[in-house]
């Protein structure tokens, strides 16, 4: 299925505008890669023509510029796994978090899309909690499989929830509503990635006070859309979840786990999964399993990396941009 | 158990039992051994049929951490979580079908039938 897999782009050139404009127009994203450091923009999408900050020198731009934000996501941290390709993760994790750190734009928050440990142990979550905390970020985690190996999860949630957060949770800023869901619990045998009834009654009853102009912003660990399920890349019941955000006019769905970009968009949502800040996993179907991919060491940053999403108001499109840890 | 020596017990725990030996009288009841590998996240033999009594040990060769969950309530049997190298085993007395799975990869299933 490698349509479905859209890897960022290979250059660290940052394209003019004139060249985005009319790419940008017939694509729902920009889905570009540049220095952070370096460049000290972001993109926006205006029109739905992406452009970047520096650029914008009208008045509206600048009114625009003052209601807009952006948050970062990371994912599948993996700490304590120490194999090929990747002996250290807490080293790349570091490098993913001082990218953050570097950006002259500063992020409203993070967002960590799970498997924050290899094996929920206790030293992982502490190396991971201590370097994620150097971006100086809130941060909303949502757990990946390999964050609940042991006690039903709770020593993830214990550590990871906020106080007044079940295993699931939402809140908004700047009038985007975001909504942490868990897909990693009481998974079936034979099945995949698993919300469970509770939390879908939770989430109808979330969503029931929105309004359909509200954008959406979901984030969950397994991709809640059918991205590869040979491998378990999907989950069973996310149709359910899905069928109760139809009524809004946009919605941008997060996730980690495969440890790739690749995005879909149905309608009027937009599925976006992201790299790892550890490890490669190989495109769908084109190995014998997923697993870690072993790439030679000169490689292994390319396949790393962060992402940014941009919220511009009045903009249906949330802009995605994701960083490789090097080019 | 006791009437047989250690070494005939250790000789024949180390057998690998396939289904036609399993199904052999002679070796039913002196708890003989059979094995299931993952590898890319795929339990092989997927299908494994062994006497009552035998003990059933899985190893985990691939790099990512599984689980062995019964798939049943109750559950008779749930691993800790493996790490690459490491095995589980599991005596099955009684027999029966047990279906199992990868609690962390649910897609991953596999059955041991027990005669």
């Amino acid at each position: 299925m490698p349509d479905l897999t859209n890897e960022t782009n290979q250059t660290n050139e940052i394209d003019p505008p004139e060249t985005l404009s009319g790419y940008g127009a017939k694509r729902r994203t920009a889905l570009s890669c540049m220095a952070w450091a370096g460049a000290g923009m972001l993109w926006t999408l205006s029109g739905g023509v992406p452009g970047s900050k520096l650029l914008s020198g009208t008045a509206q731009a600048a009114e625009v510029d003052r209601h807009a934000f952006s948050f970062v996501q990371i994912s599948d941290s993996h700490i304590g796994f120490s194999k090929d390709p990747n002996l250290d993760p807490a080293s790349t994790l570091k490098e993913a978090v001082d990218k953050i750190r570097a950006s002259n734009e500063k992020p409203a928050f993070m967002i960590h899309t799970g498997d924050i440990s290899h094996l929920s142990k206790p030293g992982e979550f502490d190396t991971a909690a201590q370097i994620v905390g150097s971006a100086g970020l809130d941060v909303h985690y949502v757990p990946g499989e390999h964050d609940v190996l042991i006690d039903d999860g709770n020593s993830y949630f214990e550590r990871f929830s906020k106080p007044a957060d079940k295993k699931w949770y939402s809140f908004d800023q700047g009038g985007v509503h975001f909504i942490g869901l868990t897909n990693v619990l009481n998974m079936r045998g034979g099945g995949l990635g698993f919300l469970g009834d509770e939390q879908l009654a939770w989430l109808k009853q979330d969503l029931t006070r929105r309004s359909s102009s509200t954008p959406l912003v979901v984030f969950a660990h397994i991709p809640l859309w059918s991205l590869y399920p040979q491998w378990g890349w999907g989950t069973d019941d996310s149709a359910q979840a899905l069928s109760l955000m139809k009524r809004f006019g946009s919605v941008t769905v997060l996730n980690g786990h495969v440890h790739q970009v690749a995005q879909k968009v149905e309608g009027d949502i937009s599925f976006y999964s992201a790299m790892s800040t550890a490890f490669p996993q190989p495109a769908p179907g084109t190995a014998a399993g997923p697993g870690p991919m072993k790439v030679p060491a000169d490689t292994l940053r390319t396949l790393l990396g962060v992402r940014s999403v941009n919220y511009v108001p009045g903009q249906m499109e949330l802009a995605i941009v994701d960083t490789r840890l090097s080019v | 158990m006791s009437l047989f020596s250690t070494l005939r017990m250790a000789r024949i725990a180390t057998l690998l039992i396939t289904t036609s030996v399993a199904a052999d009288s002679a070796f039913a009841d002196v708890g003989p051994a059979a094995a299931v590998v993952i590898d890319n996240f795929l339990f092989s033999p997927a299908q494994l049929s062994v006497a009552a009594g035998a003990t059933v040990t899985w190893e985990n060769r691939d790099d990512i951490p599984h689980t062995i969950v019964n798939d049943a309530t109750p559950r008779t049997f749930k691993s800790p979580p493996l790490d690459s190298g490491e095995k589980f085993s599991e005596v099955f007395i009684k027999p029966g079908t047990y279906r199992y799975f990868c609690s962390l990869h649910p897609h991953m299933t596999g059955t041991i039938v027990v005669k």
